[in-house]
């Protein structure tokens, strides 16, 4: 379980003297063997909350605790081996690091090259065509999107969080991915899963959303709560009749 | 056998992965003295009659052979220069190990300059690699300064592969290379400069017949104080392509120069080049530490991967 105790985040503003609250006051609780996601406006602060589980960013203030231990102070290493895992939206690209090498590292001792192609399988890429390929820009960004997520299944994290993992992917793809995250929600068993997402087919698989907007927790709860809120008619509605007063109010 | 120190035994697998005698043609020097040559009969190995240095013949049409010829110096203060002359005939296919292993545990300099000189044959394709390693406690330093110059004929083709990872105080690198109609070269570096070593490269590629081309691509680290310079001019004299690329990293206080130059005299040559000089990307090291490796352990397996062949 991951807990976050009124957490703010703020980073210094174009003007220097003032400060900007990119995360303001945050709680939440990623309960054990739950699919969370969190989702709501571009700018609202979701990527960097999960940084912030990461270790990537170092909160302003407020508190966080994995499995009942304060690990606010813990660098991205110990919270690593602590059981926090993080897929980037942007996955990054190395000179001469190869598919398995990632994979082995990931996976934090060595394993065979078939071990290393069952996590290839399981994102859908054909293992014997990547695996020694290089992680660079020669592969597509579903490519790389697909074998960020393969590291961290090969690291088998207690808490696994993905950064926007349809960003940057074709439909395609992201039709693979979605099978991918229903086959981590089946076996989460001893786990939890964190996504950041604006997909309707990744809330629809969430066991409880959480909906972060200018820095703070706009709503939370299951799936079933949330998500009409989200999808149905009503916020709907209110889009249209803001495009239509923005067009001169002309009848839509 | 071969009569070698355990010193000479260890420098040997670094520079040129052998356990034990290679397979094939080879010619082994070891502090100054030839300890084994071996010639077959495609391969002829003899010694220069007036100078330092041996001539390779490699007979047209001779295929999947290969030559070695490894250097080692384990004697403190000892400065050679050596002439190898490789004379390739047509339509070859062989594979050609140097490399050269400095131990220096003395307070006096060591200094192995190779001089090698390859004449590639019509049709022939060369595959050339090159290690360089020093090592030994002493104050006296560990210095190689290669220069090669290859001289390719219609159609040829070669691959370098130039390896220097640990322990050469100095080097001064000269490599030229002509290449005629047809002919093809690749030039792979990886260099790693660490303490207070300096390293030179320097490339002159002259591209003078039709459909040539070249690819000069320097990978490199520079760590602590050590300082590079890079140097790789193309010369485009006819409808060639030609690209070099220098991709660097810098850490601590390492300084690096690349000076990349193009020349083009034909109006149908392409030329590329390409420069990049950084630290290590700090995303790729909160990549690896999200994996679970320290920052030290991240930078590790950055350097290894950025410097694999």
């Amino acid at each position: 379980m991951l807990e976050l105790k009124n957490i703010t985040f703020n980073v210094k503003s174009d003007d220097a003297n003032a400060n900007k609250e990119i995360i303001r006051g945050i709680s939440l609780t990623i309960p054990d063997e739950k699919l969370v996601v969190i989702t709501g406006p571009n700018g609202g602060g979701k990527s960097t909350l999960a940084r912030l589980i990461a270790g990537i960013e170092k909160p302003t203030n407020g508190k966080i605790i994995l499995h009942g231990e304060d690990i606010t102070e813990m660098n991205i290493t110990d919270r690593a081996r602590k059981g926090i895992g993080f897929a980037f939206q942007q996955p990054v690209k190395f000179k001469g690091i190869r598919v398995f090498d990632l994979i082995k590292l990931a996976k934090g001792k060595n394993i065979s090259m078939s071990d290393a192609c069952n996590y290839l399988s399981a994102v859908g890429l054909c293992a014997r065509d990547y695996i020694n390929r290089e992680v660079n820009g020669s592969l597509s960004g579903g490519e790389l999107k697909r074998i960020e997520i393969a590291t961290v299944l090969a690291k088998g994290s207690r808490l696994s969080v993905f950064d926007e993992p349809e960003a940057g992917i074709d439909l395609w793809s992201f039709q693979n991915l979605i099978e991918v995250f229903e086959g981590m929600r089946k076996n989460i068993s001893g786990s939890s899963i964190l996504i950041i997402s604006h997909q309707e087919r990744i809330l629809n698989i969430a066991d409880e959303i959480i909906v972060i907007k200018d820095g703070t927790v706009a709503a939370n709860g299951s799936r079933d709560e949330i998500l009409p809120t989200l999808t149905g008619t009503a916020s709907a509605l209110k889009e249209c009749s803001r495009l239509t007063a923005s067009i001169g109010g002309a009848a839509v | 056998m071969i009569q070698i120190d355990e010193i000479q035994r260890r420098l040997l697998r670094e520079v040129a992965d052998l356990h034990q005698v290679p397979e094939g043609a080879y010619n082994i020097r070891a502090n100054g003295e030839a300890v084994g040559r071996v010639s077959t009969a495609n391969i002829d190995i003899t010694p220069k009659e007036n100078a330092s240095g041996i001539d390779i013949r490699i007979k047209p049409g001779t295929k999947n052979e290969s030559v070695h010829i490894p250097v080692v110096l384990s004697k403190s203060g000892l400065k050679e220069v050596v002439y190898n002359d490789f004379y390739i005939g047509a339509d070859c296919d062989v594979v050609i190990v140097a490399g050269c292993g400095i131990d220096n545990c003395g307070s006096q300099d060591s200094q192995h300059d190779g001089i090698h000189r390859f004449f590639v044959g019509k049709g022939s394709k060369v595959k050339y690699v090159e290690k360089h390693y020093g090592s030994g406690s002493g104050s006296g330093k560990r210095i190689l300064n290669p220069g090669t110059e290859v001289y390719m004929e219609e159609n040829s083709s070669m691959e370098m592969e130039m390896v220097q990872i640990k322990g050469v105080d100095d080097t001064n690198r000269t490599t030229t290379a002509e290449l005629a109609k047809g002919a093809t070269l690749i030039v792979k570096e990886r260099l790693m400069t660490h303490g207070e070593q300096n390293a030179i490269s320097t490339y002159i590629v002259e591209l003078n017949g039709a459909g040539s081309s070249a690819d000069v691509v320097s990978r490199s680290v520079a760590r602590d104080n050590s300082y590079q310079k890079f140097d790789a001019k193309l010369v485009g004299n006819d409808a060639c392509s030609g690209h070099t690329e220098c991709d660097s990293i810098i850490m601590d206080n390492g300084r690096i120069l690349a000076v990349p130059g193009l020349e083009a005299n034909s109006v149908d040559a392409a030329l590329v080049h390409e420069a990049a000089i950084g630290k290590i990307a700090g995303d790729q090291i909160i990549k690896l530490m999200t994996l679970g490796l320290t920052e030290a352990e991240a930078e590790e397996q950055i350097i290894n991967g950025f410097l694999r062949n």
